[in-house]
């Protein structure tokens, strides 16, 4: 029997109150994607994450991580599932009263027994990963926009997730620091086996790191399968095309 | 020579009964190189070494290290995080560093994590400061702030000028909403508090008064105490924890948000578009607040001295009456009056000295409570000492 894919959507619906934001989305995200969420503004990526990451529950319909149905299991087990993704949000939500290194160190402190010698090493190292090397001790009223982003995925990065959810990766960044990031998501994913989902409107990002992905069309409110972005690009969807071409096809 | 250390944890009831631990060896070849072996499972779930571990006993002669994963089953950022700290030890000693015999993924990271060296001067110690610098620094701290608060205080004063002369920019429909705000939303509060410190006082005047028999004075303690000084001073109080508090928190997350900015690039005073209405409203709704509160308390004391000390209601109706001054109430007014402007004082400095994240907007409101009620007892004295002089 094939394994159950590493993430599956099934018939979700995104509302508020009245107010459909998507609906009857399905996909599956396979163990070692980079699947992109993408969408124009105010589509609903942000609202599908939230749905994804348990902190919005849908209207209808659910998620599956490894088969386990994410929003009907019980307590205990979604707090489990929880601790398999690390989410990066879209400024970062950094603690404001933490350094960068207590900020990063602390999911490392709540789920692990390292000592705090090894924890330290461990942070320092992932700051330096997303190029913060030297700034354990900032706060983060200190950082840019940017700066505060990449710590969020250091952050994010701490327990070495499963998967990772990644809210709008390079936006605000120049684009040599979206470009290392950018690298740094596929080198997690081929060092790692990370399965990574980002949600994302820079085609710069879509078209370099996606494996496969979805658009939400904000004017039907629904989805369409697009699989490989740089594939989509040329042979997919008329409205995918005009998204990804910026209005050109 | 060969070292050998073997991870402890043993998670092998937990894994399908394979052997799940490091194992770590180290072997020299030759008289200048050092190769370090790392097999099993190198995980952040696993009690991993210390990067200093791999070094001990080597010998000065020691120049280069070279690694073997030919046994290595399992590694995650644990397994990058010990290889960085032996990478930086080896800097430290002048030893060089073959990665070849490392997995490509483990190359590529460590890679990554090194593409951007570290600024110079950015690193800073977290050392903890001594009892005496401190103290040092806090009260430099605090006269630093003083200049500060006075250039606050005379850009209000040129806002209120611009007022006085037509030139003020800032809407009428925010001074209503903040009007409405800061005085009939805060009538219950002021109620409850005033009613219960008007009975306090009534308790304690018939408690004394009942020692020379004059218990009838407890009307003139309760009314001239409540119109003159605590009215003011109770409805200052409960403003400052309420409105100065919201104030700095407001103008701390416009702050935050680069509101404020906006303001200031746009050519407008924010001085008069966001001070200028909370200050008047403060300034005209506290001595109404103010005279609110003292019947409040009048009213209170009249129950307890009818209900447990035997008064009439008449009786001491009358009492107060005679008791009562005009120039008790403009005293209370004008009390009312100064600390509703000292608490708007200190709850827009704070909010507008507010840093640029949310731990910040916290301090401002605790910050902007603190120091109106400082304000408002140091200028309460003042005020005493001054009707005092004065004979009013």
């Amino acid at each position: 029997m094939a394994a159950a894919p590493h993430i599956e959507i099934r018939d979700l619906t995104m509302a508020y109150g009245e107010f459909v934001i998507q609906h009857d989305l399905n996909f599956v995200v396979n163990k070692g994607d980079i699947f992109v969420v993408m969408g124009g503004n105010g589509c609903g990526k942000t609202t599908l994450m939230r749905a994804l990451i348990g902190l919005q529950r849908p209207a209808r319909g659910t998620v599956f991580y490894s088969g386990e149905d994410f929003w009907n299991v019980p307590p205990e087990q979604q707090a489990r599932l929880k601790r398999r993704l690390g989410i990066m949000f879209q400024g970062g939500a950094l603690w404001s009263s933490l350094t960068l290194a207590e900020n990063v160190a602390l999911p490392l402190k709540e789920y692990t027994d390292l000592p705090a010698r090894r924890i330290a090493g461990i942070v320092s190292f992932k700051l330096a990963l997303v190029g913060l090397a030297g700034f354990e001790e900032f706060y983060p009223a200190e950082l840019s926009g940017g700066m505060k982003k990449r710590a969020g995925l250091a952050r994010a990065m701490a327990l070495d997730p499963d998967i990772l959810v990644i809210d709008e990766p390079s936006s605000g960044l120049d684009p040599l620091t979206a470009r290392r990031l950018d690298d740094l998501i596929l080198e997690l994913r081929d060092s790692l086996g990370t399965t990574i989902v980002v949600i994302t409107h820079e085609l710069a990002s879509i078209l370099g790191i996606g494996t496969n992905s979805v658009f939400l069309d904000s004017e039907n409110h629904t989805m369409i399968n697009t699989g490989n972005p740089r594939e989509a690009v040329v042979s997919g969807d008329a409205r995918v095309r005009h998204f990804l071409t910026r209005g050109a096809a | 020579m060969v070292w050998v250390f073997r991870g402890i944890l043993n998670l092998s009831l937990l894994h399908n009964n394979v052997e799940k631990k490091w194992r770590l060896d180290t072997r020299r070849i030759g008289d200048d190189l050092l190769e370090v072996s790392c097999a099993g499972r190198w995980c952040l779930d696993q009690n991993l070494p210390a990067a200093e571990i791999t070094l001990a006993g080597a010998g000065d002669d020691l120049r280069r290290l070279s690694f073997n994963t030919a046994q290595l089953s399992a590694w995650d950022t644990g397994f990058l995080a010990f290889l960085r700290g032996l990478c930086k030890l080896c800097a430290e000693r002048g030893l060089s560093i073959d990665q070849e015999g490392l997995p490509r993924g483990v190359r590529h990271l460590l890679a990554m994590a090194a593409a951007v060296p570290e600024q110079k001067g950015v690193r800073r110690g977290n050392g903890r400061q001594s009892l005496v610098s401190q103290v040092g620094a806090a009260t430099v701290a605090f006269f630093r702030g003083v200049p500060e608060m006075l250039h606050f205080l005379g850009e209000i004063t040129v806002s209120f000028g611009r007022l006085l002369s037509g030139r003020a920019r800032f809407r009428l429909s925010d001074l209503w909403w903040e009007i409405e705000e800061v005085g009939p939303r805060a009538v219950a509060i002021v109620s409850v508090i005033s009613f219960l410190v008007g009975l306090i006082l009534a308790y304690l005047g018939a408690d004394q008064l009942r020692l020379v028999g004059a218990q009838i004075f407890i009307a003139d303690l309760v009314a001239i105490g409540m119109v003159r000084e605590v009215g003011a001073l109770m409805t200052g109080i409960i403003i400052a924890g309420r409105t100065g508090a919201s104030f700095a928190a407001q103008l701390g997350t416009m702050q935050v948000n680069e509101e404020i900015d906006a303001f200031k690039t746009l050519g407008i005073s924010p001085i008069d578009f966001l001070v200028l209405p909370r200050m008047l409203a403060l300034i005209l709704m506290v001595p109404l607040l103010t005279l609110y509160a003292s019947f409040v308390g009048m009213l209170a004391g009249m129950l307890v001295s009818v209900a447990i000390f035997d008064i009439g209601m008449f009786e001491y109706y009358t009492e107060t009456l005679r008791a009562l001054e005009i120039k008790h109430f403009l005293v209370g007014l004008a009390k009312g009056s100064v600390y509703g402007a000292m608490v708007a004082y200190a709850g827009c400095l704070r909010g507008m000295q507010c840093g640029r994240s949310a731990e910040s907007v916290g301090e401002a409101a605790t910050s902007a409570v603190v120091t109106g009620i400082l304000l408002i007892t140091i200028t309460a004295s003042l005020m005493t000492i001054i009707f005092y002089r004065l004979g009013i």
